[in-house]
């Protein structure tokens, strides 16, 4: 490092090489991050360039709105659910993949095709979300011509004359869309934890086999304790991605950026653009941007705290 | 005993002699073992016709007719023609296949070049608030793109930006910064200094060391990021919704691909042209589906490493 702490030219390199970068991102990144915690203490409607100080006035016009307060609550449910569904068929499957095999000599065998399994698993994580909507608003379909529907009819479980309304319905809608997210993640999760499945020595294995341990023991005690790391990452991933949910929710859902039917699947992202966009409140659609952020931050914070074990080195 | 654990991987399922030669239990877990293949047999296919099912339905359903597809989920196409794929490529989605692709011909080679480079700096040169620039940049992966929503349309707007192809691309590059430094940065920490440090007794500048030496030295971490942002950009929806909306009456409109895609499927809500919907987002699919199963070793393996790092 000394050589090239000395050589000619080396502030200048640092500063023409660093400028650019930072410029874009403190432009279009940090100061609008700046920018909304400043107004979300203002009337601002986003239209005109005047607006007031009101001080916290939108942050507890937000604790009465039960339209966010709905929202926040499911992103809660989703919270909870997204990860905990997601991680454990991922788990389930790739334990599945790489211990589910014949032969119990290794106990670590994998099953025949597991790299043809993966390919397929692992698909719908490189389709966009605007194409899940499209693809699962037609299996949603609330009469014979969507796929779930035609194939209840057909099983004769479902009435022709009063198929599901899956997505119309109050009390289903929101499990509609969590299913949609953990078809779309389970297999990325699944490569994630099979590789990390694979990174870890036979010879654990061997000796696990040697005192005598079963395959349920060995997951338990061996594999999971080794895989706990990953487990901790994925479930901050999922968590973000269930504080989101904004493309799914406002595409499959009926209402202006969707919510409904009657905001029962509202999330905190359709509510700020909705007021951001539609009703024109931006002051108050960057106080909810704060309030997702704030809650982001601690719920990943309380993962990693709450999932924290000590480090095992291999 | 120990010719059995040196086994495992090859030719499991013909190997009972070496079972014979161990104790009973050994009988009875190959056993639990065949039965547990077939069990977890059942349940990886279940779950693989569970993707596989949906897609191809889809894809079916772009060689339907409107009425079919309103009758019966399960009917078969009558007629194998390609109209509706026609209809909906007159309906814009070659336009708005052409727009992501000019706006990621951009984006992504300039994501990486700028990310490289802010990476290497702060990976390689110690200077005061070096650190303080790092999390800096990396910092910002902690939020989420909605908080600052708001101000970046008015931001793209008073640049004039909205609805071009340079402002998308310029915000795109903002966005992919915070990842493409971490994961960059900690891949030039790993390059060995006396290649570097030859290079500098050689005469060459910094800059010309970075492009000659350090970058060649790099691929592999750039491919793997530069599969991550590529991904990532492909299929941002939320960015160009907000951004890309026409401005005025005169204002062509620039869909991307997935904006294109949610206003092909509002449109057909009334329209009630299903095959065209069913179609453009089967063009959508083969392009992805082509690069995938050309690259998924390498997708698979940049896409993890690239989220436990």
């Amino acid at each position: 490092m000394s050589q090239v702490a000395q050589s000619k030219g080396r502030a200048g390199f640092i500063a023409g090489f660093l400028f650019a970068p930072l410029a874009l991102y403190l432009t279009f990144v940090i100061w609008p991050y700046v920018q909304t915690f400043g107004y979300s203490f203002t009337d601002w409607s986003g239209q005109s360039p005047v607006f007031d100080f009101v001080g916290l006035d939108n942050y507890s016009a937000l604790l009465k709105d039960e339209v966010f307060r709905a929202a926040l609550w499911h992103n809660l449910l989703l919270l909870v659910f997204v990860p905990v569904t997601t991680i454990l068929l991922a788990l389930f499957f790739a334990f599945m993949l790489n211990a589910g095999g014949r032969g119990g000599a290794g106990g670590v065998q994998g099953v025949r095709g597991s790299g043809l399994y993966k390919i397929v698993y692992f698909f719908p994580q490189v389709l966009s979300l605007a194409i899940l909507a499209v693809l699962f608003g037609a299996v949603y379909r609330s009469d014979q011509g969507g796929l779930l529907n035609g194939l209840l009819v057909r099983t004769g479980l479902v009435d022709p004359q009063r198929p599901v309304e899956w997505l119309n319905e109050p009390d289903l809608v929101l499990w509609c869309l969590l299913l949609v997210v953990v078809w779309h993640g389970v297999g990325f999760y699944l490569v994630l934890f099979s590789a990390a499945m694979q990174s870890i020595p036979k010879d654990i294995y061997e000796a696990a086999l040697l005192d005598g341990a079963g395959r349920g023991q060995t997951f338990f005690k061996v594999t999971l304790p080794l895989l706990w790391d990953s487990v901790q990452t994925s479930a901050v991933y999922l968590g973000i991605a269930a504080m989101d949910m904004f493309v799914l929710v406002s595409t499959m859902t009926s209402g202006s950026f969707g919510g409904g039917p009657d905001h029962h699947s509202e999330v905190m992202a359709t509510v700020l653009m909705r007021n951001f966009l539609y009703f024109g409140r931006s002051g108050y659609a960057c106080a909810m941007g704060v309030v997702m952020l704030v809650l982001t931050l601690i719920l990943s914070i309380i993962t990693l705290r709450a999932t924290r074990r000590e480090r095992i080195e291999f | 005993m120990t010719t059995v654990i040196k086994a495992p991987g090859e030719g499991a399922a013909e190997r009972s002699g070496g079972a014979g030669a161990g104790p009973g239990g050994r009988e009875e877990r190959r056993a639990e073992g065949t039965v547990l293949n077939v069990f977890s047999h059942g349940f990886l296919a279940v779950w693989a016709i569970l993707i596989v099912l949906p897609l191809i339905w889809l894809a079916l359903g772009s060689f339907k007719t409107d009425a079919q597809i309103g009758g019966s989920a399960l009917s078969w196409p009558a007629h194998w023609n390609l109209d509706a794929f026609g209809r909906a490529w007159d309906k814009g989605i070659g336009d708005y296949f052409a727009n992501t692709l000019i706006v990621m011909a951009f984006s992504v080679p300039l994501t990486m070049l700028f990310g490289s480079m802010a990476a290497y700096v702060l990976a390689r040169y110690p200077f005061r608030g070096n650190r303080f620039v790092y999390y800096f940049f990396v910092g910002g992966a902690m939020f989420p793109v909605f908080l600052a929503l708001v101000p970046l349309f008015f931001m793209v707007k008073r640049f004039d930006m909205l609805n071009t192809y340079h402002g998308l691309v310029l915000v795109y590059v903002a966005y992919s910064m915070p990842f493409t430094v971490f994961f960059m940065h900690a891949f030039f920490r790993t390059l060995p200094t006396a290649v570097h440090e030859a290079a500098v007794i050689d005469g060459a500048s910094h800059t010309r060391i970075f492009f000659q030496v350090m970058l060649p030295m790099a691929k592999p971490g750039l491919v793997s990021v530069g599969i991550f942002n590529t991904l990532g950009q492909w299929n941002q929806y939320i960015l160009p919704s907000v951004l890309m909306q026409p401005q005025t009456g005169s204002d062509p409109e620039r869909y991307l691909l997935t904006q294109g895609l949610i206003q092909l499927q509002q449109q057909q809500g009334y329209a009630s042209d299903l095959p065209v919907l069913f179609a453009g987002v089967t063009i959508a699919m083969i392009p992805m589906l082509v690069v995938y199963l050309s690259f998924q070793r390498q997708i698979q393996a940049g896409l993890t490493t690239a989220t436990l790092k």
